[in-house]
């Protein structure tokens, strides 16, 4: 199979080895294609692995999208109340309850929203963690045909990166997507009295929020990995 | 091609840039290294060229110690192995599993690092190399073929093969080239998009054998290569190395305990127990056909 003149075929591309930077590298474009190809073919693994940073977004982004609709909500029972009553000092009378029972609100949203992004920081880190261990043997291969440490930190990087801005849209959507069909079901007019540039704005700091978490979630195993002998990387079983 | 002399002693070190200390005097030879800008070039080179290099001994180990610490327990795998590999050669390492001839490979291959002793590779100390001359080590000189073969699940055969090229720093084109020259050569030129799923084990071992030859290494390390297969598939396995050892020169060390390898091999080196216990060379077994075992001595450190 192998013909006889496969020294000269083998070292045909030896003038060009000559030319070439004596250097190690992965350009990013080249990194970026390989972890596109690492999400697109485990596409499975890479939705569970995505499925933490939707979670969490999206429980982030219904409790911020409730209290903007209920906002709205609000604005619009006082205005139908003035359209009935025709008079201003309708809702006057129970203002300080009304004043009082916000606050409660408030603080309620305060602690759901930290509670949503615990559940998203565990999320996040406990699937990146999994998908960058179980691809320890992977980690070592590539050690072995060459590449430094900071490669497979930038390849993880990369692909942490995407399923976390990816994550982060299909959770914002569904979570706000979600609160908006209940407040927009049960009171019509909600839509056109809610401040819609506000919620916007939340759901883009939830996105960020995902994004930076899974990168953050995605550097510390990927630097373990980096970091570990190819010959232990290689016996690791999973 | 230029070659540095030690400032103290004279002694003339061929693979300047890797070496910081003279080995024969200790002298720093850091102040003379600066003024090679070509240090990169000039291991690359060694190895290929015999007109360049001196070293008979491609790979040459002393007092080779490693021992694994599991929980408590020190458990010794390499206890003093003294080997030298001659540029060419077909060597293979024989032994019962357990007995450290993977941890011998790795250290060789610069996969992991020794605990006391050294391995020499072109006479370059392998402990004395950066994070950045290993890699480069790893992807220019040496290709590794595994008993699992460890290609890239989610990559095609090409891609599989081209990978070590890209780190390299080739260019787009060339690398597709003669990534498929390389599996055209292994008898995969009609399998290059597939994946490795898509392979029979004995395929799946050509595109490693192909991805080991990708940077055009001195030296192929296998461990286990035909461990996973069947008879006829590690055969052939086998001649394929022997062909490339026969018409590229390319230096095999492999370790098996797969007694097809006899045939083709050079020189067997037998350990146990962490320590060679015999070695014995082809030219030995075709005198003295029958004493398979016997009748070779024991040649530690050649």
């Amino acid at each position: 199979m192998i013909k006889s003149e496969l020294a000269k075929k083998l070292y045909s591309h030896e003038a060009h080895f000559g030319e070439v930077q004596r250097q190690i590298t992965l350009s990013w474009g080249q990194a970026a294609r390989i972890s596109y190809r690492n999400v697109t073919m485990r596409l499975g693994r890479a939705m569970i692995t995505g499925a933490g940073v939707v979670l969490g977004i999206a429980f982030l982004c219904s409790v911020w999208t409730a209290k903007v609709a209920q906002e709205g909500l609000e604005r619009y029972e006082a205005q139908s109340a003035r359209a009935i009553t025709g008079d201003d000092a309708a809702l006057a009378p129970g203002a300080e309850d009304v004043e009082t029972e916000r606050k409660a609100r408030a603080a309620r949203q305060a602690w759901l929203v930290v509670m949503s992004l615990l559940v998203s920081a565990v999320g996040i880190t406990n699937s990146m963690l999994m998908s960058v261990t179980e691809r320890f043997r992977e980690i070592g291969t590539m050690k072995c045909l060459g590449a430094l440490d900071e490669f497979i930190v930038r390849l993880f990087l990369i692909e942490s990166a995407v399923l976390g801005i990816m994550g982060s849209l299909v959770g914002a959507l569904l979570g706000s997507g979600i609160m908006l069909l209940v407040y927009v079901g049960k009171e019509r007019g909600v839509a056109a009295m809610m401040d819609w540039g506000q919620m916007f704005s939340y759901i883009l700091i939830a996105m960020g929020i995902g994004t930076i978490l899974s990168l953050l979630a995605a550097v510390p195993p990927s630097f373990r990995a980096a970091r570990l002998p190819p010959a232990a990387a290689l016996s690791t079983e999973v | 091609m230029a070659r540095i002399e030690c400032p103290k002693c004279k002694h003339v070190i061929d693979t300047p840039g890797i070496v910081t200390v003279c080995p024969e005097c200790g002298a720093d030879l850091r102040g003379v290294m600066d003024e090679m800008a070509h240090r990169r070039e000039r291991l690359r080179d060694v190895g290929r060229d015999d007109s360049v290099t001196t070293h008979e001994f491609i790979v040459r180990t002393k007092d080779l110690h490693k021992i694994y610490i599991m929980g408590e327990v020190e458990v010794p795998a390499l206890r003093g192995v003294e080997i030298n590999i001659r540029r060419g050669e077909y060597l293979s390492i024989m032994g019962p599993s357990g007995s450290g001839k993977s941890t011998l490979f790795n250290m060789v291959g610069g996969l992991d690092k020794p605990t006391k002793g050294t391995c020499f590779i072109e006479e370059v100390d392998m402990a004395q190399l950066d994070a950045f001359e290993l890699a480069w080590l790893r992807c220019r000189k040496i290709g590794y073929i595994f008993q699992t073969f460890n290609l890239i699940p989610v990559m095609t055969a090409l891609e599989n093969v081209t990978l070590p090229m890209i780190f390299a720093g080739m260019s787009s084109d060339e690398m597709m080239d003669r990534g498929a020259m390389l599996l055209d050569l292994v008898g995969l030129g009609d399998r290059l998009h597939h994946k490795p799923y898509e392979l029979s084990g004995g395929q799946q071992q050509r595109v490693a054998v192909a991805r080991a030859l990708a940077n055009n290494p001195a030296i192929i390390l296998a461990d286990e290569p035909t461990g996973n297969l069947d008879l006829q598939t590690g055969k052939e396995i086998i001649d394929l190395l022997k062909e490339l050892n026969e018409q590229s020169g390319v230096t095999v060390i492999s370790a098996t305990h797969d007694l097809k390898m006899i045939d083709v091999s050079d020189r067997i080196v037998h350990i146990r127990d962490g320590q060679i216990e015999r070695v014995e060379k082809r030219a030995d077994l075709d005198l003295d056909i029958g004493t398979l075992g016997s009748g070779a001595k024991p040649e530690l450190g050649e």
